[in-house]
């Protein structure tokens, strides 16, 4: 149990601090998975189950392990989303704030490199994204929108099986310290 | 201070969402959009996405066109084969439309024909290899009886020679063992036809000293109790003198363009031999030449005068301009000229004074002007040069200008 914990838990501050990532990493990752919402979505429906800006939120949270990072992280990238979405202002900032911060919390704690982790918090974050999508469009704009858990649920266990595909890559970007 | 400290990161959050909360809440409540943050975004991922697009494009284009031709051979095999479909079905469509013309044809003349027919359509040809048969889609069972008599609007094409239930054999007109009675159109030359298993046909029986213009008609003579009379056989191509008979050579009108749909005559009804070439024997005249033609008409002459009729109405005119009557004119008077043209001579108002008798053909003068002497006599009292005597002028006469007298 004990090893378990050990395993899971991060233990040392040397193994916290060690990942960071390349500057123009930060805007092109972000800026590309915008791209991608926004562009390959037009040649094919069965990307629109894919939200990449967040798995890519997550995983700049994940990474980072600061939760002001992480919310400034997840209200940037959810803020462009929104500006180039319909909706008013705010709606994936909102949340994606929320991501971010829950995000860096839980890579605090944990150790986040570990496939399974990130299998499980990629997929409990885009249904926790579309839940909170559905009570914001329901409470702030009044919107008839319908939450089926079942489809989110499937729709969560593809974006995990994207999210470790592209954190796989992602990681190759990383500076070691 | 230091419990914000403390609870940094809480309260960054709680900052962070309360604005993004007032953003919303401005959004919604003013129905307002912020445009600016909107345009940013905007221009920072379209140029993104234009160059990606035109990567893109380019990319898959090339690709496309140069690289990934896997499925072109194919692609290009089956369009070959619907190409050949189409051209067949384009082929056939205006068969069809052909067809359809000429069954329209078929049955105009059929409605306007005083013989009773019944349309059969070729369904094949004899077996020979010289066959001048063809079988046709109509039989014993649609009333066709051997020895009946088949047509078409532009002629005879043959005769029934056996009659099966569903079809019919047809001897064609151009078969050596053909013949049929015939008549000339213009000189009413009787005949035989017969077949020389050619594309011509030939006239027996014609006597040398009959006459048998080239190009005229001939039609069935009703003679040989197969064809109703009246029907068209074909048109002379060659005449010429031979022995024991002339030799009359046919085009057979009935075989021009092909057999397609016949008429069967069931029940043949004899009709005049026409006296005009056949209405759709198209005759083209090429008009006179311009220096050729004829000059307007004058008037009282007709449109369609003839040049006799043009030089009776010049006549006419040159003896009404030098006043001679024709028929009254006394023997041994002097006859009119006729050298002159009258358009000039009608415009001057005056002929030659000399030629103009002066007896009873001269026309009367005209009446003398107030003041003026009376024509034909010499002025009593007047000193200046002589006063010409009026001429005799064209009907109607004009009123001559008298001069005032010299002071």
């Amino acid at each position: 149990m004990s090893d378990l914990r050990d395993r899971i838990l991060i233990g040392s501050a040397r193994e916290r601090g060690a990942a960071r990532f390349r500057r123009w990493g930060l805007i092109a990752v972000p800026l590309a998975a915008i791209l991608f919402q926004v562009y390959v979505r037009r040649f094919s429906d069965f990307v629109a189950y894919l939200e990449l800006p967040l798995l890519v939120t997550v995983y700049f949270a994940l990474l980072r392990r600061s939760q002001v990072a992480g919310i400034f992280i997840g209200a940037g990238i959810g803020l462009v989303q929104d500006s180039l979405s319909h909706q008013p202002l705010g709606m994936f900032g909102l949340i994606k704030t929320l991501v971010g911060y829950f995000a860096a919390s839980v890579g605090m704690r944990f150790d986040v490199d570990q496939v399974a982790m990130r299998f499980v918090l990629a997929l409990f974050f885009f249904i926790f994204h579309q839940f909170f999508y559905w009570v914001l469009a329901r409470a702030l704009l009044g919107q008839q929108a319908v939450f089926d858990l079942q489809q989110t649920f499937f729709a969560g266990l593809l974006n995990a099986a994207v999210g470790i595909t592209l954190y796989y890559f992602l990681d190759k970007l990383k500076e070691r310290g | 201070m230091e419990l914000l400290n403390r609870y940094r990161n809480v309260t960054v959050l709680l900052v962070v969402i309360l604005a993004q909360l007032v953003l919303l809440g401005y959004q919604v409540r003013s129905g307002q959009d912020v445009r600016l943050i909107r345009v940013w975004a905007v221009t920072a991922v379209t140029p993104v996405a234009k160059v990606i697009e035109s990567v893109r494009s380019t990319t898959t284009g090339w690709v496309g066109k140069y690289i990934w031709l896997r499925g072109v051979a194919d692609e290009n095999k089956r369009l070959r084969a619907e190409t050949g479909k189409l051209k067949l079905s384009n082929q056939y469509l205006q068969s069809e439309l052909q067809s359809a013309n000429r069954v329209q044809a078929l049955a105009a003349y059929q409605a306007r024909s005083p013989s009773q027919t019944a349309l059969a359509r070729v369904i094949g040809t004899g077996a020979g290899a010289n066959s001048r048969v063809v079988f046709i889609d109509r039989g014993s069972h649609g009333g066709v009886m051997r020895g009946m008599a088949v047509i078409t609007p532009d002629g005879i094409v043959g005769k029934v020679i056996a009659a099966y239930p569903t079809a019919s054999q047809v001897l064609l007109i151009d078969d050596p063992t053909f013949a049929a009675g015939v008549i000339s159109q213009k000189h009413r030359v009787r005949g035989t036809v017969r077949g020389l298993g050619q594309s011509k046909c030939m006239v027996d029986y014609v006597q040398n000293e009959e006459q048998v213009d080239p190009g005229e008609w001939f039609y069935t003579s009703g003679d040989d109790g197969v064809f109703p009379k009246g029907l068209p056989v074909g048109s002379v191509a060659v005449v010429r003198p031979g022995n024991p008979g002339k030799q009359v050579f046919l085009v057979p009108s009935g075989l021009q363009g092909g057999l397609e749909e016949v008429l069967v005559v069931l029940e043949g009804a004899h009709q005049p031999i026409p006296d005009q070439p056949l209405a759709n024997t198209a005759v083209r005249l090429q008009p006179p030449p311009a220096e050729a033609a004829a000059p307007p008409p004058g008037p009282g002459e007709g449109v369609l005068a003839t040049e006799a009729d043009r030089l009776r109405a010049r006549y006419q005119r040159l003896g009404q301009v030098q006043g001679h009557k024709f028929g009254e004119g006394a023997p041994g008077s002097k006859p009119p000229d006729f050298n002159l043209n009258p358009d000039e001579a009608a415009a001057r108002g005056s002929t030659p004074a000399a030629a103009a008798p002066a007896g009873q053909n001269a026309a009367p003068a005209a009446p003398p002007a107030p003041g003026a002497p009376a024509a034909g006599s010499k002025p009593e009292s007047a000193p200046g040069p002589v006063q010409e005597t009026p001429k005799p002028s064209p009907s109607p006469p004009r009123p001559t200008a008298a001069k005032p007298p010299n002071p």
